[in-house]
């Protein structure tokens, strides 16, 4: 297969989210000693900026594209132990500690965001659901990450977002980290009330949001 | 006289609702239910059941829910707070409430969401006293000017104070159910009456999927044993939490309110439990959970059905809408989820009141809502015959002249088979005209003014009201807050 076809074929594969197809692409592309970065900037990326554009268009609705993105996760999976091997560092746009806050389930949101900034090209620690606010802030340390992710489905619980801020402040480390909020309860004037960086009301709006406060 | 017909919605075949269930306990058996809770794992691991306590997975087997559906009651009694005005929720009988547990409330003035605080859940209560179609109350709003560790109890304080409507609540912590049985027990006069003639819900919402936490099974546990009715809130979001099939959704819907049912017998056999539920269509484009979407109410229909095939009481979150101010949608989604849940004969139907995926509370749509209420009252009351003959006695000597208007049977009757609506709109279009043209939201505002001035709070007497204090005070106390706010 020529390097086009394959670039073109990987392409498609992530817009209609054909999991093992982007793997096995992934292989060949492995096999045939390309330069990973190549297929990733010019296969993967345009693959899934076509699926952020379909969303935008209205086309596609989100099992479409958390399928691309999962997809996405499982190609560059597959590519990864490779990278490592030729110690190739891959641009990342940013990493993120992402986690549902204490005493709060719902970890469907937060599932989406994750999945989105992975597939974007974030790297992503995903923290699971009812996490501690101290775990948010001690991993980002641990982690040397950019910015922190705080989801709450719960009025209950969004509380935590604010005490997340605070415990940042504290610690001098407000600024050092950004942060985003989200979740039902959460809107703009919250996330500008108690501090937040940004605020996404979808998946999609999330990863702009990363985007901006990465300077990207 | 012909017997009048109590018109129903049915949206499943026998064996459709068979097929249903029996892959209900073929999930519960073989794949097993996540139950977070200690004492419940023991109840079922005593009753034979195969449990891991690592992982609080426990398989339950048919033969043990079905013995537990035979224990629970088919139709469960509540009481108003004097204890003289029955409740029968079970049959086709409905019961509306307001939407519960709103974290904002629309200011009517405003058109902005805000934080509701005392004064708001007090003057919410007093009208929710008022409305003749909605029978129960509930704990409708949390007011942000209490300390959160006592906001689950402090809105059954005030409910309790305000209106005598038997209440649909729950718990947000563990600690809470203590203090709030308390509360309703010092209204009746001990934990035996309250038992025997019980005043309030408890909801208790499985985690979808197929998980029960720790927090909600310890309320269907402390509601058992306290002799308290416990309402069943499953609520898969299709393609989300459950599959994206309103069948399949109805599947672990009745897998999760199964497990529920015998949660509730091994804790206290024959306890009341009511079939309820929360599920919603998923929005695949906004990951929002419409409540006013026709698949949410024909998912909510369909569960219905299953429960009272499965002989128990019925609830549902319906009669409410998505809209966020009171517009044309919050009116035709409210309308439809009423009627639907009124033809479908579920008991216990969770809504007015309420706007934007169950967050926001609107003083003025409950009056609103109260009329819907009363229209699909009417029409589950049916056609009824009325007299024998119908009309052929009235048609004696029959002229051009006839009039209707002066006949005793018009007089006799017109009450009866009609409705006058005080805020919806019926008058000429010069008249509507002349009074300002004033939207409904207005006409429902002035109404929410007009019967706050004239229905005096009815409180409980004296020597109760200085005890639901005192509970309510001690319990502050002990999780230090010693001020709360003004009640007027």
């Amino acid at each position: 297969m020529k390097k086009e076809e394959l670039l073109a074929g990987i392409e498609k594969a992530i817009i209609e989210g054909r999991k093992s197809e982007a793997e096995d692409l992934a292989r060949e592309a492995i096999k045939a000693k390309l330069d990973l970065t190549e297929v990733i900037e010019k296969g993967y990326v345009p693959g899934i900026q076509k699926v952020g554009d379909l969303w935008e268009k209205g086309d596609y609705f989100l099992p479409e594209l958390i399928t691309s993105a999962e997809c996405m996760k499982a190609a560059m999976a597959v590519l990864q132990p490779e990278l490592d091997k030729a110690n190739i560092k891959t641009k990342s746009k940013g990493k993120a500690v992402i986690g549902t806050v204490e005493g709060d389930i719902h970890d469907i949101g937060k599932n989406l965001v994750a999945s989105m900034l992975s597939a974007n090209g974030f790297d992503v620690v995903d923290l699971g659901a009812d996490v501690k606010i101290e775990k948010f802030v001690e991993k980002a340390e641990e982690t040397k990450a950019d910015f922190i992710c705080l989801s709450a489905l719960l009025t209950t619980t969004m509380l935590g977002q604010r005490k997340a801020i605070e415990l940042l402040k504290q610690r001098n480390l407000y600024g050092k980290f950004k942060v985003l909020v989200g979740g039902a309860p959460a809107s703009q004037k919250w996330a500008d009330e108690i501090g937040a960086d940004g605020y996404a009301e979808n998946a999609m709006l999330a990863v702009k949001a990363a985007k901006r406060i990465m300077g990207a | 006289m012909v017997k009048t017909i109590r018109p129903k919605l049915e949206l499943l075949s026998r064996r459709f609702i068979e097929k249903i269930v029996d892959e209900a306990y073929e999930i519960l058996d073989k794949q097993g239910i996540f139950v977070e809770n200690k004492e419940a794992l023991k109840l079922f691991s005593e009753a034979g059941m195969k449990v891991d306590r690592k992982t609080h997975r426990v398989h339950l087997k048919r033969r043990l829910v079905e013995k537990c559906l035979a224990a629970a009651p088919s139709v469960v009694k509540l009481y108003d707070r004097t204890g003289e005005k029955e409740y029968t929720v079970g049959g086709d009988e409905v019961h509306f409430d307001p939407g519960s547990t709103a974290v904002t409330i629309l200011d009517h003035k405003t058109l902005e969401q805000r934080k509701p605080a005392t004064k708001d859940l007090v003057a919410f209560s007093r009208l929710t006293e008022c409305l003749d179609n909605i029978h129960f109350q509930s704990t409708s709003l949390i007011s942000f000017d209490v300390p959160s560790p006592i906001a689950d109890i402090y809105r059954l304080y005030i409910g309790l104070l305000y209106s005598r409507k038997p209440i649909v609540t729950g718990t947000f912590r563990v600690e809470s159910f203590r203090p709030m049985k308390d509360l309703l027990a010092a209204v009746r006069g001990g934990d035996k009456e309250l038992a025997a003639k019980p005043l309030a819900i408890f909801d208790a919402c499985p985690s979808p999927p197929l998980k029960w936490s720790n927090l909600t099974t310890q309320s269907l546990i402390d509601s058992a044993r306290a002799g308290l009715p416990s309402e069943l809130i499953s609520m898969g979001m299709t393609g989300a939490t459950s599959l994206v099939t309103i069948s399949g959704t109805l599947v672990q819907h009745v897998a999760e309110n199964l497990c529920g049912v015998a949660i509730v017998q091994l804790a206290k056999k024959g306890a009341p439990v009511i079939f309820g539920g929360s599920p919603s269509s998923f929005d695949m484009r906004r990951g929002t959970t419409p409540m006013g979407a026709m698949e949410t109410m024909m998912i909510d229909a369909g569960y219905a059905q299953i429960g009272k095939y499965l002989n128990l009481p019925t609830h549902a979150y319906m009669a409410l809408s998505d809209a966020k101010t009171n517009d044309a949608q919050a009116g035709f989604e409210t309308g439809l989820g009423a009627v639907i849940g009124a033809l479908a004969g579920i008991n216990v139907i969770s809504g007015p009141g309420m706007l934007d995926f169950e967050t926001c509370q609107s003083p003025e749509k409950l009056v609103m809502d109260d009329e819907i209420c009363g229209m699909a009252y009417r029409l589950i009351s049916g056609i009824a015959q009325r007299e024998d003959p119908i009309a052929t006695d009235k048609f004696e000597g029959f002229t051009p002249e006839t009039q209707f208007l002066s006949m005793p049977h018009t007089k006799k009757w017109y009450r009866m088979e009609h409705s006058y609506p005080v805020i919806a709109d019926r008058d000429t279009y010069d008249a509507w005209v002349g009074l300002g043209r004033k939207p409904i939201a207005e006409r429902a505002s002035e109404h929410v003014d007009k019967l706050l001035r004239t229905h005096l709070p009815v409180l409980p007497d004296e020597d109760a009201r200085k005890e639901l204090t005192r509970i309510l005070m001690a319990y502050a106390k002990a999780n230090g807050i010693t001020a709360l706010p003004e009640l007027s």
